[in-house]
């Protein structure tokens, strides 16, 4: 059996879809974020995916792969230390009640 | 001429209002009154030095060689340059006219300033008072000096607001309020008309000036000669409208302006109410000098009257009714200050039909000269008589004369001087309206013996009139006084009466002919005895004498000659249902049939379309106002539709 780009895309859609249902349902901003990781670890595989069979002689896919997961981090640690201040100020972590701009 | 005199006289009354004005209310009513009566006396003694100087000092600015007296400029400022053409000045003109008005309105306004001092003793708002006088006086004497017709426009328009201020000046009297409004709103409905001929005879001539008005007609001393037909009035051959030549009806409406403040007889309404201000002002204002503001712009602008016959003849029969008409109701009025109102109406129509009737032809003009000496008598006698009616109100404290009689014992004063002005507006020699009706009548028959008789008739009813009056006040029946005894007027208020009716004893020797022309050429007044002045003399004591008949002692003539008089006497009593009319004009016809479907109309359908447009948007953003929720989440669901669609769209384009 030869595995082929379809085996490696096709898992990455389904994490992409379930990042997008899961950002559109959920109301636990947790698992927003959760979701939020899914979709851009989904991309990070198609970046890396396509580079390794549609150009394999050069590296930027993977760079921007690594690149990609620096930032995410750093956005995953700025967004958690807001939903801890939503907590504090809130009582709660769902996203319907933090519709007020003002304190 | 140094400027500086005729300066003054303009800005001694304007510093005393601001004076008056400002600081009036830290004064007291002793120091705000004679400081009233030193400026406005100051104002009198340099308006004397100027007329003086203009009529005798033989200055060649002032008069020709041949003793023809000219117009002259004493100074003439630009004040408003819009365009290069379009200049509104402000100046001062001196000529015969300006000259006399000069004289009379300080008087005049100096004896009031003086007799308020008496009258108004007291009165709350004293200062304010004098303040609002001295804003008069400037305000009239800006208007006869005035070089050219905006600037004359401008203080017509200020004496009409300081008329408005004085009539009102009793503010928590509601008669007061509704006669100083209804003064201001007729006089300002006449003024309309006086701006739309102001706009129509500078548009075509192009020029402001009364010198460039006046200088067309030949034979006038100041004409200058000009090769074009009319001068400045080239431009309107042959403009007409509605079969009259635009430049009648330019002039027919500048008349309409003196309708309204003169109180010709469909504008004539505001003038017996306006007596609802202070007595004094009565005298200054609604007499003397205001209400002939409308005869002084006529005089002013007849070279131009004389191009055009129909508007002459306009003014003579619009005057000759107003005449007839107040010197009847004037019979049958019970305030005495009313009165006094109608026979100034009347005499004013006198000297509008002097005016109407004047032709070069005839007398080089007698009848403007006669109209000007009719003008100054009348000045001085008709103050004379309202500052009489305000001691008589002042020592009765009514203005009916049912509440009156027998004063002659109590005012020795007031009786003496009453009687002297009855006899001077009756037409009796050696007084002085004597000789300016004599004149004026003599213009009258030189016209047509129409007129002649017309005017002859009403000098009899004004004899009749005043006498009437007269015997009502100082004679009939002596009402119950009680307690209070009438007293005679104290001396501020006895001296203007005394001096006013000096005046009126000497006035009609004045060669006047000498000095007002309406050409500048000195002219002779001869007295036709035999033609013109003796019937006037008959008619005027028949007039007095069957007034003593009915009016001397208490008896029931009058009520018997009301009673077979078939309504005549009730019409004459009611003004002939002017107000009336107005009132069902106004409130029936325009209120009701114009101005409510013209409301209905803003209301439903202006406001309406406006209302409608911010319902709808309000509307929209409603619908609209959830897509902007908030709500990240269902941004995003906006997002992915769109971007799925885009794609969509792509894939489409690309597989096709």
């Amino acid at each position: 059996m030869e595995i082929n780009v379809l085996y490696y895309l096709l898992p990455s859609l389904v994490m992409f879809c379930c990042g997008v249902y899961g950002f559109l349902t959920r109301k636990n901003m947790i698992a927003m974020l959760i979701s939020l990781e899914l979709m851009l670890n989904a991309v990070d595989i198609n970046f890396t995916v396509i580079n390794r069979y549609i150009y394999p002689e050069s590296t930027e896919g993977m760079f921007f792969t690594l690149f990609a997961i620096a930032i995410a981090a750093a956005e995953t640690a700025l967004a958690i230390a807001i939903i801890i201040n939503l907590y504090r100020a809130n009582k709660t972590v769902d996203v319907r009640d933090a519709n007020k701009l003002k304190g | 001429m140094n400027p500086i005199i005729p300066l003054l006289i303009l800005c001694l009354p304007l510093l005393g209002f601001l004076v008056l004005g400002l600081l009036g209310p830290k004064m007291s009513h002793k120091a705000a009154g004679w400081y009233g009566v030193l400026s406005m006396g100051t104002t009198m003694v340099l308006a004397y030095i100027t007329a003086c100087t203009y009529f005798f000092s033989g200055q060649p600015d002032f008069i020709t060689e041949g003793g023809d007296r000219l117009q002259f400029i004493v100074f003439n400022q630009d004040w408003l340059a819009f365009t290069q053409s379009l200049v509104i000045r402000l100046g001062f003109l001196l000529d015969p006219i300006s000259a006399l008005l000069l004289v009379v309105i300080t008087t005049i306004s100096f004896c009031v300033h003086l007799y308020s001092l008496g009258y108004m003793e007291g009165e709350k708002g004293f200062q304010r008072y004098y303040a609002f006088l001295q804003l008069f006086s400037f305000s009239m004497l800006g208007l006869v000096v005035a070089t050219n017709i905006f600037q004359m426009y401008i203080f017509w328009e200020l004496v009409g607001a300081s008329s408005y201020l004085l009539i009102g000046f009793y503010y928590t009297r509601p008669s007061a309020v509704s006669a100083s409004k209804k003064a201001f709103i007729v006089t300002r409905f006449a003024d309309l008309g006086f701006l739309l001929g102001i706009l129509i005879l500078s548009y075509y001539t192009g020029t402001f000036n009364f010198t460039d008005f006046t200088s067309i007609q030949e034979g006038a001393s100041w004409a200058v000669s000009t090769d074009s037909a009319f001068g400045v009035l080239a431009q309107f051959q042959g403009a007409a409208f509605m079969g009259c030549s635009l430049l009648t009806w330019a002039l027919v409406l500048i008349f309409m302006g003196g309708m309204g403040k003169s109180a010709m007889l469909p504008l004539h309404i505001w003038l017996p109410d306006a007596m609802e201000g202070p007595t004094p002002v009565s005298a200054l204002i609604h007499a003397a000098t205001m209400v002939v503001a409308g005869v002084y712009l006529v005089a002013r602008l007849f070279p131009l009257y004389l191009m055009e016959e129909a508007a002459l003849q306009f003014i003579t029969v619009v005057g000759a009714i107003t005449a007839l008409y107040a010197a009847v109701v004037a019979c049958t009025q019970i305030d005495i200050k009313r009165v006094l109102a109608f026979s100034t109406i009347s005499q004013i129509a006198f000297m509008m039909v002097s005016l109407g009737v004047a032709r070069p032809e005839f007398h080089e003009g007698l009848g403007y000269m006669a109209s000007m000496f009719h003008l100054f008598t009348h000045a001085m006698f008709k103050a004379l008589l309202f500052l009489g009616a305000g001691a008589l109100i002042h020592a009765v404290h009514s203005n009916d004369y049912t509440a009156m009689g027998g004063l002659r014992k109590y005012m020795p004063i007031t009786h003496i001087t009453f009687l002297i002005g009855c006899l001077a507006i009756a037409g009796i020699p050696p007084f002085s309206g004597f000789f300016s009706k004599d004149e004026i009548l003599s213009a009258c028959y030189m016209n047509s013996t129409l007129w002649g008789v017309w005017m002859s008739f009403v000098a009899g009813l004004t004899a009749f009139y005043m006498f009437r009056l007269y015997y009502l006040i100082f004679w009939w029946d002596e009402p119950d006084y009680g307690h209070h005894k009438p007293h005679e007027a104290p001396w501020p208020m006895a001296l203007p009466l005394v001096f006013l009716a000096a005046v009126s004893c000497v006035a009609g020797f004045i060669p006047f002919g000498h000095f007002v022309t309406w050409n500048g050429e000195p002219y002779t007044i001869h007295i036709d005895w035999l033609g013109v002045a003796t019937p006037s003399i008959i008619i005027a004591l028949a007039g007095i004498a069957l007034a003593t008949r009915m009016y001397r002692k208490k008896n029931d003539l009058p009520e018997k000659f009301a009673k077979a008089s078939c309504g005549l006497w009730t019409a004459a009593h009611h003004r002939f249902y002017w107000d009336e009319l107005y009132l069902f004009v106004t409130h029936k016809i325009i209120f009701n049939g114009i101005c409510r479907p013209i409301a209905w109309f803003d209301r439903h359908v202006i406001d309406g379309t406006m209302n409608g447009l911010a319902w709808l948007a309000q509307r929209l953003s409603i619908t609209i106002r959830p897509l902007q929720s908030g709500s990240v989440q269902a941004y995003v669901y906006v997002y992915l539709f769109g971007a799925l669609l885009l794609g969509l769209i792509t894939t489409v384009c690309v597989v096709l």
